[in-house]
């Protein structure tokens, strides 16, 4: 781990101003990735780790604070931190493999290059059979596959994936959970990773950062130093489950009163 | 897959399969109740005819019509070689040349509207500033059905193709143009978030993203637009052009040829089906990627 982080994010808030009234998405969060580090952002509906992870992203810059990627600040939207999201977001008209080649087509790489790479990670991702599929012709586990080669083309420092297997059945989820822990060992990448999966945090990451419901705001950063590959049903593992659990389910209160109240505003 | 279980399946294929001839029978039976009202009809009608209850000047027997749509296919003169080609003369029966030139002023005048319409649509629907500076001209315009717009085609451009194409462009015009700036304006912002992340600029953005991402819509102003460049072909013949399908209907009334009317209208109604079932073909190939589209 390097002393200097991959990314720095300090005193950084996000206020949403509607028509009639301002939320705070995020207060004064404070945090730093490391290269090469899985860290998730687990909370409730409504804690603002979307909003983090688009921050960073550059879809939707901070209202005030630093937010910082290898020094520099975030302003816009970029290849070196690829997103990969829960709605897949694959371009429908384009083939498993031209979604694949689009992104380094972009970045004007020669095409003996794309075609290596794309061929690269087709097998990587199991993909080859589909190469000449649509995405309207996938499941959903095969779409996000995809979805995630389109992003490790460009290879990328930063992977930033917003609950990318919220939509998929449980053994579906597992499959790929587990494919994705191999991606982040072989290519060596930062991983920012949002759920509100308790076991799905712990199964996957190196920190959990908690976070509250709104205002968002840091609540805990959790270590996993459990070994890999990890285990869902050993003691040291329902410990973590069960210290998490109550915290988010603290949150998690806290929204439903909310939204009881009627004060969510989403 | 597994290779096992197809392999420990029992074999299906034994002997001839007995499937085929219900199939037959099942394809006869449907073939006989979607033409069975046709069939009445045309029977009611040729009895009708030859029984004396209509004039057959008002109404002749269906098989009269049919006798002047061979008629009608047929060349005028006998085949010279020294005059012309063999495939001219084939053409050259009234019916297959007004066809021809309807189908001709259709294309030219749908392609001059649509491709005024899909640019402008396309910047209309892309940027605010255009869409704001010409929307109330386009809403003043487009509830003018383009046959009001006759009269002051023929004053513009005398008679002939040339207003004929003017109305027929026309006509193709709005439904491309509104179709078009509903397709970019409703390209789901994932597909541009994604494209952005990928590190696209406005061109390639615009070219690979968000006109595939319009294309339904546009196809389906192109659809609408083709069909209305149909109507209007037919309306502009009946007025400005002296061939074509809407011009050989209107002679033929002043005649009274009643047969010649019906030959022409049946033209229009299959040449119609024609074009609209080679929209959709079009339309099934290049929108194959797109959900709930079958191919």
């Amino acid at each position: 781990m390097a002393a200097i982080p991959q990314i720095h994010i300090a005193k950084v808030q996000k206020i949403y101003r509607t028509a009639d009234r301002e939320v705070h998405a995020l207060k004064d969060i404070d945090l730093d990735i490391y290269a090469g580090e899985f860290v998730t952002f687990l909370g409730p509906s409504g804690c603002g780790k979307s909003t983090l992870l688009n921050a960073i992203g550059g879809f939707s810059l901070p209202t005030s604070g630093a937010l910082l990627v290898n020094g520099k600040p975030v302003t816009k939207p970029g290849p070196d931190r690829g997103m990969v999201f829960q709605e897949y977001a694959l371009f429908p008209w384009m083939t498993v493999a031209q979604n694949i080649e689009f992104g380094m087509e972009i970045q004007g790489k020669p095409k003996d290059f794309i075609k290596t790479k794309a061929e690269e990670l087709l097998t990587k991702l199991q993909l080859k059979d589909f190469r000449d599929r649509f995405p309207k012709e996938l499941s959903g586990g095969m779409r996000q596959r995809v979805a995630i080669a389109r992003v490790l083309a460009l290879d990328p420092p930063i992977m930033l994936m917003d609950e990318p297997f919220g939509a998929l059945d449980a053994l579906t989820r597992r499959t790929l959970q587990d494919e994705l822990i191999r991606i982040w060992s072989e290519f060596k990448k930062t991983i920012c990773f949002v759920t509100h999966g308790i076991e799905e945090s712990i199964y996957l990451s190196d920190r959990v950062v908690v976070m509250t419901y709104r205002p968002g705001t840091v609540k805990a950063i959790v270590p996993i130093d459990l070994p890999r590959p990890r285990h869902t049903t050993t003691p040291e593992f329902n410990e973590l489950k069960n210290m998490l659990g109550t915290m988010v389910m603290e949150e998690q209160s806290r929204h439903q009163k909310a939204e009881l109240a009627g004060t969510t505003a989403d | 897959m597994s290779t096992d279980a197809l392999a420990s399946a029992p074999p299906k294929i034994a002997g001839p399969t007995p499937a085929s001839p219900s199939r037959t029978e099942a394809n006869l039976k449907r073939f006989a109740i979607s033409t069975v009202v046709i069939v009445v009809l045309l029977g009611i009608w040729e009895a009708a005819s030859r029984l004396g209850y209509v004039k057959v000047q008002i109404l002749p027997p269906p098989s009269a019509v049919f006798l002047k749509f061979i008629e009608s296919i047929k060349p005028q003169e006998a085949y010279d070689a020294t005059k012309t080609n063999y495939l001219q003369w084939l053409v050259s029966g009234e019916l297959i040349h007004d066809s021809i030139s309807s189908m001709g002023r259709v294309l030219v005048g749908f392609f001059i509207g649509a491709g005024l319409a899909l640019p402008l649509g396309l910047a209309m629907g892309a940027s605010d500033l255009v869409f704001k500076l010409m929307n109330p001209l386009v809403q003043i315009l487009r509830p003018i059905p383009p046959i009001a717009y006759i009269p002051l085609s023929i004053l513009w451009f005398g008679l002939g193709n040339p207003p004929a194409y003017f109305l027929i462009a026309l006509g193709a015009f709005f439904p491309v143009l509104i179709n078009t700036i509903a397709g970019v304006r409703n390209v789901d912002s994932i597909f541009i978030r994604a494209a952005q992340n990928l590190g696209a600029g406005k061109m390639t953005m615009f070219l690979r993203v968000i006109i595939p991402a319009a294309m339904p819509y546009i196809l389906t102003g192109v659809k609408v637009g083709l069909g209305v460049a149909f109507i209007v072909v037919i309306v502009a013949e009946m007025i400005a052009v002296n061939n074509g399908l809407g011009y050989r209907i209107t002679e033929a009334r002043e005649f009274f040829w009643s047969d010649k009317i019906i030959v022409g209208m049946v033209t229009i109604g299959v040449l119609g089906l024609i074009l609209d079932l080679m929209v959709s073909k079009l339309n099934n190939h290049l929108l194959r990627w797109h959900r709930g589209m079958e191919h």
